[in-house]
């Protein structure tokens, strides 16, 4: 009887825990879609406030997309060489470099920003453009993929594979490309998924890098949540959702599934 | 048994299935008395680690299985309150703990004071040989001292059963033989009730008043170490216990005919096609000429203190000698085979 | 590492084609250049810039001598430090229960609780005045209630809930993986010794966890320290270091200044993930 009274009282626990989480999302994506929030469901579902986000930030979002998947193409190419590289080496000379690639993690994004425009400001073009705040974005999405990669190539025998393809006269680039990316594959997924969704969420560096001409999507919410009305704001919102819902969705799948084929 | 300590158990009907369906135990009754060493004996996946947990009381066995302490209904009691010591295969010391405040845990959930706690304490450390760790962490210990200090903080509780899960499985082959004379050394000082989980036959009989031996969730036998040694009831018993040499032949007129020639058997025994055990060190060497059984020497190896022979030929089979290790022979020589009738024992069919 | 001590046979002989030694050091030139240019250069920039104000480099020690910034860095430490206490205990709390029963609708519980790790802060303000806010449910209902409505979200209750809002997702996530990892006969051996449920827990559960509590309670404080776009949404009047930096720099102009606080927010953020990996000696789960 008491191991059922703890159990409830636990569960209502949690469960309150995740409503708080939970319930503000699902109102915001409700708000986006009924015609009055003020009154409520009753006053009927449109599409109107949906539409209105179209009209507005359309640009944005493509704008947002854009910079995603450059930023994933970028930490493709620059990670997944470099995680390969520092899991040969290994030793002090990886982890020191690890360290360094990690630190945008720990200083918070208003001061790369910062540091960023300092170093850049007299580079007019560059810094005007959208391929600024991209630069941003690798930076900080960078450490993700390269953990992401080498947590994978440390669970197999890096060593042992490159030997085999090289006794069988393949050269280092040949080794990598049929050997070791191949075997990397989950990581690299990991890391893509990881990179995309940061990407897309990115606020605190993004704020201070754009201008009006390169905004991106949590850009657009900002402004949306201080000068627009609720229900455009949350239907925005019902669109940052949709987008990275799926991304999260397929984390969690592919999480599940390594964590099956690591049991078995 | 004068130095007897604990309980008496009694296991009625306990059988245990998982959800998903798998069967881990078949209804097993056993009993066993007050200070006798157990030992459970079974290749892994036999259900004998889940017999212990339901003993320990970390398992419920399924409805109907009843297990008793002294005759009192425990099955309902949940394990902090049986008063059991068990040893854990990985130990399980714990690690935010040094070896005293491990080895006192059991007192201190008792509310035992601080100066009696302590003189238990040096009391068990003195047993199980381990002075001058009392204040080590667990992780400056090598596996032997693990292993102590693991049956120390069972011990000292007084438990009315000890429950060893595999204690020596984690340990290297020099230091398990160590152990295990010490290990038998303390349970009988000890003599209390226990429970010992294992899959090395060597150490069941080294240390077990009887053997259980079990399979595939069931008991295959019970019985002391000379009992399942020289008496198995069923092929996997010998098989498993001890080498031994499986002879499926025919008896005639009281001798088991052998393609090699035959052997003669005790009064009593059954006519028609059997399945027969003989034990390597019961089959002797001697000359080929006046002898009932012969074959061909296959193969030789000096073990150290007795010597191994092959020999095909005289069953359907090779046959495994253990002989001393001063005998004089070469492969591929012909030797006669000597056995007592009383060394080879019949096996019934068994179920599979 | 054998291929960078000595060439191993199978490699020295490679007459054509690059060496695998020079291969490697192809693979880390992009990081090296990406990292230099955009990261490292950039941070010695903002330290030089951070020392060439009017104040030169007593800048740097403005954020414990003037008061404005020490009542500011308080506030945020204060801040973050409430946040990650609070929401270790709740993830230690909620992560037991969901760990170690199985139940319909648990998968669905987890996915609730760690959804919002995605979510910029920006969204999580938005968030907090859909809950607490002048149009809130929650003000929505004690109006109802209690016939008052009650607003907090621009508060430093409401600040503390948004910060509570994205730092319980990232801890959970790391409780419940070492809880997890957590070795069941550690406390069979204690209910063996006799221990109830509070005792295992006391002395065997919660001990084993302090490595988890220290990692994730360290990536959350730095979060919360550095957490910009919460407190913009909720537009508020509290101060915290990362908004004084914002108006700093762009509404005062006073770049040396904001450079400064930059630095000193940087080097807090970083000495509390690095005090706790050398405490656990692990790598931490990287945030989000």
């Amino acid at each position: 009887m008491r191991d059922r009274v703890i159990f409830g009282g636990q569960l209502l626990f949690t469960a309150l825990v995740a409503a708080f989480l939970i319930v503000p999302a699902i109102l915001s994506m409700l708000a986006g879609i009924t015609v009055n929030y003020f009154r409520g469901i009753g006053s009927g579902l449109t599409l109107q406030w949906v539409v209105a986000v179209w009209d507005l930030y359309a640009e944005t979002i493509a704008r947002s997309l854009l910079i995603a998947i450059a930023t994933l193409a970028a930490t493709l190419v620059v990670g997944v060489p470099a995680a390969y590289a520092l899991n040969v080496r290994g030793g002090r000379f990886a982890r020191t470099v690890e360290e360094v690639i990690t630190l945008p993690l720990a200083i918070p994004g208003l001061a790369i920003a910062l540091a960023l425009l300092l170093t850049y400001n007299g580079f007019g073009d560059f810094r005007r453009s959208w391929l600024f705040i991209l630069t941003g974005h690798v930076v900080f999405t960078l450490p993700f993929m390269v953990r992401a990669v080498m947590a994978v190539l440390s669970g197999i025998d890096v060593k042992t594979l490159d030997e085999s393809a090289a006794s069988l006269g393949a050269g280092p680039w040949r080794r990598f490309r049929d050997v070791i990316v191949p075997n990397a594959r989950p990581g690299i997924l990991a890391g893509a998924l990881a990179v995309v969704t940061l990407s897309l969420g990115e606020f605190n560096l993004t704020w201070m890098l754009h201008t009006p001409l390169t905004k991106t999507l949590p850009v657009g919410l900002a402004d949306s949540y201080a000068s627009m009305r609720l229900e455009v704001a949350s239907a925005y919102t019902l669109v940052f959702f949709l987008m990275i819902i799926p991304l999260l969705v397929a984390m969690q799948l592919l999480a599940d599934r390594r964590g099956t084929l690591e049991r078995s | 048994m004068s130095n007897s300590h604990g309980v008496s158990l009694r296991l009625e009907a306990c059988a245990k299935s998982f959800p998903g369906g798998s069967r881990a135990l078949d209804p097993v009754t056993l009993a066993v008395a007050r200070g006798e060493t157990v030992v459970i004996l079974g290749p892994s996946g036999c259900g004998k680690t889940t017999l212990l947990r339901i003993i320990a009381g970390l398992e419920a066995p399924d409805a109907g299985g009843r297990v008793f302490f002294n005759d009192a209904d425990v099955t309902k009691v949940p394990i902090e309150q049986r008063k059991v010591g068990m040893v854990f295969q990985s130990y399980a010391l714990f690690p935010n703990m040094s070896v005293a405040e491990n080895i006192g845990y059991g007192l201190k959930i008792r509310g035992i004071g601080k100066a009696q706690r302590a003189a238990r304490v040096a009391e068990l450390v003195k047993l199980t040989g381990i002075e001058g760790f009392e204040h080590r962490r667990i992780t400056q210990l090598s596996g032997g001292q693990r292993q102590r200090v693991a049956l120390a903080r069972a011990v000292a509780v007084q438990p009315s059963v000890l429950l060893l899960d595999e204690p020596l499985t984690a340990l290297d082959a020099a230091l398990r033989e160590r152990l295990r004379s010490e290990l038998d050394r303390l349970l009988r000082t000890l003599g209390i009730t226990t429970i010992y989980v294992t899959h090395d036959q060597a150490e069941a009989m080294a240390l077990g008043d009887r053997i259980v031996v079990m399979r595939n969730g069931a008991i295959a036998q019970i019985g002391s170490p000379r009992e399942i040694y020289f008496s198995p009831q069923s092929r996997f018993v010998a098989e498993f216990v001890g080498a031994a040499n499986i002879l499926e032949a025919s008896i005639e007129n009281g001798e088991l005919k052998l393609p090699g020639g035959r052997i003669k058997l005790g009064n009593g025994a059954p006519a028609g096609a059997v399945t027969a055990m003989v034990r390597p060190e019961a089959i002797a060497i001697v000359p080929p000429e006046r002898a009932a059984l012969c074959g061909r020497v296959d193969a030789v190896s000096f073990v150290g203190d007795r010597a191994r022979l092959i020999v095909t030929g005289a069953a359907d089979r090779p046959l495994v000698l253990s002989v001393a290790n001063s005998t004089d022979v070469k492969v591929g020589e012909r030797v006669g085979l000597a056995i007592e009738p009383d060394a080879v024992r019949l096996l019934p069919g068994d179920r599979r | 590492m054998s291929f960078f001590a000595k060439p191993v046979p199978t490699f020295a002989g490679h007459a054509r084609g690059l060496s695998h030694r020079s291969f490697l050091r192809l693979c880390l030139l992009p990081l090296a250049v990406v990292a230099a240019a955009f990261f490292l250069l950039p941070m010695v920039k903002l330290v030089i810039v951070g020392a060439s104000g009017e104040t030169g480099l007593s800048a740097y020690a403005a954020i414990v001598t003037q008061p404005r910034y020490r009542a500011t860095l308080i506030n945020t430490v204060l801040l973050a430090a409430a946040t990650t206490a609070a929401s270790l205990a709740i993830a230690t709390i909620a992560g037991l229960f969901l760990q170690r029963h199985r139940f319909p609708g648990r998968a669905v519980l987890v996915a609730m609780l760690t959804f919002p790790l995605a979510f910029p802060g920006v969204v999580v303000g938005f968030m907090i005045i859909l809950l607490a806010g002048r149009q809130g449910l929650v003000g929505e209902l004690t109006s109802r209630l209690i016939g008052e409505k009650l607003v907090f979200a621009y508060s430093i209750q409401g600040l503390f809930l948004g910060y509570l809002y994205f730092s319980i997702p990232r801890v959970i996530l790391t409780i419940m993986a070492a809880i997890e990892k957590l070795d069941p006969a550690l406390e069979e051996a204690a209910r063996a010794l006799g221990a109830g449920p509070w005792a295992v827990h006391r002395d065997v559960i919660l001990p084993a966890l302090v490595p988890a509590f220290v990692a994730s309670g360290a990536i959350a404080f730095a979060t919360a320290m550095g957490a910009f776009g919460t407190a913009f949404t909720l537009a508020t009047n509290i101060d915290v270091l990362p908004m004084v930096i914002y108006t700093e720099f762009t509404l005062s102009a006073n770049i040396a200044m904001a450079a400064a606080l930059s630095v000193g927010l940087g080097l807090v953020a970083w000495a509390m993930l690095a005090l706790s990996r050398s405490l656990t000696g692990g790598t931490i789960a990287a945030a989000g």
